[in-house]
């Protein structure tokens, strides 16, 4: 392969794997997407180029792999500096939206997806009080992050934008299967316009997941994760 | 402007640890405020409301939380002395390695100390399995970051100290320096760097201290 060849290990239901796409898509760096059927079996290529985790998106550029989508982001930036910047330049903004990535990834996500996957109405209802506390809370880091413009890295798509955007089909997936509201127009309105105008985005909206084929896909990993008695 | 600087931590937090490191291998001045978290301070709970946990660095009153978070923010903002390396992909797997110790090295140990016989057996095993992978990336090199500590030395600074404090408490031994040579040689060399040494609080105190965190988990199972 060639020394500046690309290509990105994924899966089209992964919101991992979005992050990575649209920072590549942002830098408008071409790459071959190779796509991973993770639930059934992975590949030798994912398996050697992410040996100590084994999961989706892996970037490989030239011979190199760089795994876990929020590194993978940073190093596109890094790496195409010339185009749009992904992360502010200021070292104070980047360690906020840094935090949020986080916050995100740690702590907002699986409560998001235990909506979904956790048995019994009472841990779903628990589940989604901390889902909806931890969109207030983006709601007025919105505020703060955005000074006044429609994202959160500013006029243009920024890290934290990509970090909360790559959920928002599995947000839409779960409103329509668990029969709740959680970016709501009147609870969170900057968030509102901010998913529409995120999802309608250049770099976005021709790699965004199809809502009513991820919910497909949702019934049948739920299916799947609940007969196999794993979580 | 005259840089203010704060560093909200306790005595005997290895995350705290990071930061301190970092702000004198950077030759900063900054004040400590040590916390006791079974009563935190408002001005804690002010600055980092989201998770109420130490460390958190203010800068000039704007607090930063999340440790590797605050490294990096420490890295670009005084340019002396650089932390991470410069390349990107250097950097990437820095970043990578950082959270892979966060993730898959300190819960284990971390629930080692806190259990005993098979749940402590299969955190040391899970540990142990998982150290595999950092002594490889010692092959050829004093420290992760090369002739001199960067990033990743600091991210897993806290095995230098802690482990063996550890191994002392449970009376099991993690990082034996046959299987671990590299890992041993590298927590000696990060121990004995005039800019670490005298950070360390006593090692009586630590022992004391981290038996007294095992104490109540192990009263829990009983």
């Amino acid at each position: 392969m060639a020394s500046n060849e690309m290509k990105l290990l994924g899966a089209w239901p992964s919101p991992f794997v979005l992050r990575a796409r649209i920072a590549l898509n942002i830098k408008s760096v071409e790459y071959e997407f190779m796509e991973e059927n993770v639930l059934v079996t992975k590949s030798d290529l994912l398996l050697k180029s992410n040996p100590v985790y084994k999961k989706i998106p892996v970037l490989i550029h030239g011979e190199r792999p760089i795994c876990e989508s929020l590194i993978i982001v940073q190093y596109v930036d890094e790496v195409w500096a010339s185009g749009p910047a992904i992360l502010p330049s200021d070292p104070y903004d980047r360690a906020v939206a840094r935090f949020w990535a986080v916050y995100l990834d740690d702590k907002w996500f699986p409560s998001l997806t235990a909506i979904l996957m956790s048995d019994g109405e009472e841990a779903k209802k628990t589940a989604l009080e901390q889902a909806i506390q931890g969109l207030d809370l983006l709601e007025e880091a919105f505020t703060k992050c955005s000074k006044g413009q429609n994202f959160f890295g500013g006029d243009k798509i920024g890290y934290l934008d990509i970090a909360l955007g790559s959920f928002l089909g599995w947000v839409r997936v779960i409103q329509i299967m668990a029969n709740v509201s959680l970016i709501d127009e009147s609870k969170t309105p900057n968030l509102f316009k901010w998913a529409q105008d995120f999802s309608g985005h250049d770099a976005v909206k021709d790699v965004l997941p199809e809502t009513d084929k991820l919910v497909e896909f949702s019934k049948f990993l739920v299916a799947k994760v609940k007969g196999s008695g794993t979580k | 402007m005259a840089e203010e600087l704060k560093v909200f931590r306790t005595w005997s937090s290895p995350f705290g640890f990071r930061i301190v490191h970092a702000l004198k291998i950077k030759g900063l001045e900054y004040e400590t405020i040590l916390e006791d978290l079974s009563n935190k301070s408002d001005l804690l709970l002010k600055y980092n409301p989201i998770y109420k946990k130490i460390p958190v660095l203010v800068h000039n009153g704007k607090p930063i939380c999340e440790s590797l978070v605050i490294l990096e923010y420490i890295d670009e903002t005084w340019k002396q002395c650089p932390l991470l390396p410069q390349h990107p992909y250097d950097k990437a797997m820095a970043r990578f390695w950082a959270k892979f110790g966060d993730d898959k090295i300190f819960p284990p140990i971390r629930s080692a100390l806190f259990s005993q016989g098979k749940e402590q057996e299969e955190g040391v095993a899970t540990a142990v399995g998982n150290l595999k992978f950092i002594e490889e990336l010692l092959k050829g090199k004093k420290f992760f970051g090369g002739d001199t500590i960067g990033y990743l030395d600091l991210a897993f600074g806290w095995m230098a100290n802690l482990i063996s404090i550890l191994e002392e408490i449970v009376d099991m031994k993690l990082v034996d320096a046959e299987t671990f040579p590299l890992l041993s040689a590298w927590m000696s060399n990060f121990s004995a760097d005039p800019v670490i040494k005298d950070c360390w609080p006593p090692r009586d105190k630590m022992v004391e201290r981290f038996k007294g965190f095992r104490g109540p988990h192990l009263k829990k199972v009983a």
